[in-house]
């Protein structure tokens, strides 16, 4: 692109610059600036000042009446942050945002793990088809997928209680139950996501050098053994920075409950994401939408936080 | 990958392990490694089955969602589902728009992010720490604190509803410029001051030894951005207010929360329209995509 221009006219005045030795720097700070401007200037538009506007928002009661003047929106300092202390609905998101995280995370990438070992050390043959199939829901649509397990659990046209029924069970209404709406939600958050552990793990465990497993066997050591006393032990940065994406990850847990369920029955599989959405864009009430997703970011913060705290003391 | 077949058969000695009979063929295959396949196969079929479902859902006839009990598979094979997404519903319209977008911002992020990634890597200017502090500190922001602000931001500008208030936003991903300069730190400052004694400039410099030479790490971030583009749902469902900017995840998801939800054999017809570019790309990419997460251990 505009190759051979530029290219004769720098050969012109490279010559110059390099001997002038005083704009010399101030060159570089042009070509440097150069290259950075056009991601720099749509970083700061669109990522670096929504970040700081949203916490500004957080202290207004924006609403749909201010969207065309954004600046006259009413400064209400700390009430949205009180309002949430004593929304009960607002409680329930962040609990069932807890529960999700809880046993998602760890379901997640116990299996990954085992699946990762299995192919690391059990297999020998048809490695790739078993690592695309476990890896193919992760690069699927959210929304597929929840619309495809919405009907595989479907109660009365749903392949789970179909298979249940033909065994003689009469299977339940998963989605509707409220103690079974959110294990629903994890179940398939786990398939969806242990692909994605799955093929992490497996790059951690093929660094493992195989001259440990050489002399664990030399000591007498048997597979359970090996496992964990040379492979957990070697994984465990990795283990630590997956439990850390993972948990940032489900943290923002949105489209299952959004196409599944609508955060229902009772508000079961709300989450905070959800729960910020519907205030922000069902209601309007935008201002208060804004300290929700700012509640969520210092978690998402502090969970981050924590990672740079364990990999640097285990580096 | 093959690190398994190690080079000591006699220290498979039958002293070292007591407790089980010692493996056949000394240490190449693990002796529970029948027990991984049986597991990892019914795990396949598993992670297999609810794509099958979604297929075969999609072909079938409405009277099939009526049986007591239902059947795996299609009493008749029909195309229905999808001549209705077609021709009754914009779906050729929300197709366009997924591809659009996603094609857009991956040649947009192509340029961008590489650009920046050599600046961080390779050049000497004021701001550049600042630059990287700021780019690295909001790689794990979650996409939820940005929506509201980026929503009133892109009214004000009359941009929603518009391809390009679905694409500008998605242009600031922080996770390729990070991609980008682990790759050019490893890039020989020897091939940049060759370049640069043979009178090229650090434009010629960056557009002609150094993308050649990154395209194996392009084509992960082109592949990674263009799927999650192609994918994503929270920001486009608050960006479109018009079905005719719908992009296939917000189509499907609003048809499956509104009168369609019954539905069931066009839902599945509109998952598999969904998903089945997806799957293709994956198949034919599945490498790049697999080691360029196993590398950054990040997704797009």
């Amino acid at each position: 692109m505009a190759g051979p221009a530029l290219a004769r006219r720098t050969v012109a005045d490279a010559a110059p610059t390099a001997s002038a030795g005083r704009g010399w720097r101030w060159r570089d700070d042009l070509v440097g600036w150069a290259f950075a401007a056009p991601f720099v200037i749509l970083f700061l538009v669109f990522l670096a000042f929504p970040i700081v506007a949203s916490f500004g928002l957080s202290f207004t009661s924006f609403g749909l009446r201010d969207l065309q003047n954004p600046i006259g929106a009413t400064f209400v300092g700390l009430q949205n942050y009180a309002d949430l202390l004593s929304d009960p609905t607002f409680w329930k998101a962040l609990l069932n945002t807890a529960y999700f995280v809880v046993v998602g995370v760890p379901v997640t990438l116990v299996i990954g793990l085992l699946i990762a070992n299995a192919l690391n050390r059990g297999v020998n043959r048809f490695r790739t088809a078993f690592r695309v199939g476990y890896y193919l829901p992760v690069i699927t649509s959210i929304v597929a997928i929840a619309v495809v397990w919405r009907f595989v659990l479907n109660p009365d046209v749903g392949l789970v209680n179909m298979l249940l029924g033909a065994a003689g069970i009469q299977g339940p209404a998963w989605l509707a139950d409220p103690a079974l709406a959110m294990p629903s939600i994890i179940a398939m958050a786990v398939w969806r996501n242990l692909g994605f552990a799955m093929i992490v793990f497996l790059a951690g465990l093929q660094s493992i050098p195989g001259v440990l497993y050489e002399a664990a066997s030399i000591d007498g050591a048997g597979r359970w053994q090996a496992f964990r006393f040379v492979t957990l032990p070697m994984l465990r940065p990795t283990i630590l920075f997956m439990t850390v994406i993972t948990t940032i990850g489900y943290l923002q847990l949105f489209e299952e409950p959004f196409v599944m369920t609508d955060g229902g029955p009772l508000d079961a599989t709300l989450s905070v994401t959800m729960y910020m959405y519907r205030e922000g864009f069902t209601f309007f009430h935008q201002g208060y939408a804004s300290a929700i997703a700012y509640v969520l970011f210092v978690i998402v913060a502090f969970v981050a936080f924590l990672q740079f705290k364990f990999l640097r003391s285990d580096a | 990958m093959t690190t398994m077949p190690v080079k000591a058969p006699m220290a498979a000695g039958p002293a070292a392990t007591p407790g089980r009979p010692p493996a056949a063929d000394g240490r190449t295959r693990p002796p529970s490694s029948r027990l991984s396949y049986i597991l990892l196969t019914a795990g396949l079929v598993l992670m297999v089955g609810p794509f099958l479902w979604m297929v075969l859902g999609s072909l079938k006839p409405p009277g099939d969602f009526l049986r007591n009990p239902p059947t795996f598979l299609p009493s008749v094979a029909t195309t229905d589902n999808y001549s209705r997404l077609f021709d009754q519903l914009d779906f050729p319209r929300f197709f366009f728009n997924s591809t659009v977008i996603a094609l857009a911002v991956t040649v947009g992020t192509l340029v961008f992010c590489p650009m920046l990634g050599y600046a961080l890597a390779k050049l000497r200017w004021h701001g550049k720490r600042l630059v990287m502090g700021l780019v690295l500190a909001t790689l794990m922001v979650p996409a939820g604190i940005t929506l509201i602000p980026n929503f009133i931001l892109m009214s004000n500008l009359g941009l929603v509803n518009t391809y390009p208030g679905l694409i500008l936003p998605f242009l600031a991903g922080p996770f390729g410029v990070f991609l980008m300069r682990q790759f050019m730190l490893g890039v020989p400052n020897e091939l940049l001051e060759a370049a640069r004694m043979d009178g090229a400039n650090e434009f010629k410099v960056f557009f002609s030894v150094v993308m050649p030479i990154a395209t194996p790490v392009l084509a992960t971030l082109a592949i990674l951005t263009f799927l999650g583009n192609w994918n994503s749902f929270l920001y486009p469902l608050v960006m479109s207010q018009e079905p005719a900017m719908y992009t296939l995840p917000v189509a499907l998801a609003t048809f499956a929360t509104s009168q369609y939800q019954a539905d069931h054999g066009m839902l599945m017809a509109g998952s598999v329209v969904l998903v089945v570019p997806v799957l293709i790309v994956f198949v034919l990419f599945q490498r790049w995509i697999t080691e360029g997460i196993a590398t950054t251990g990040l997704k797009g």
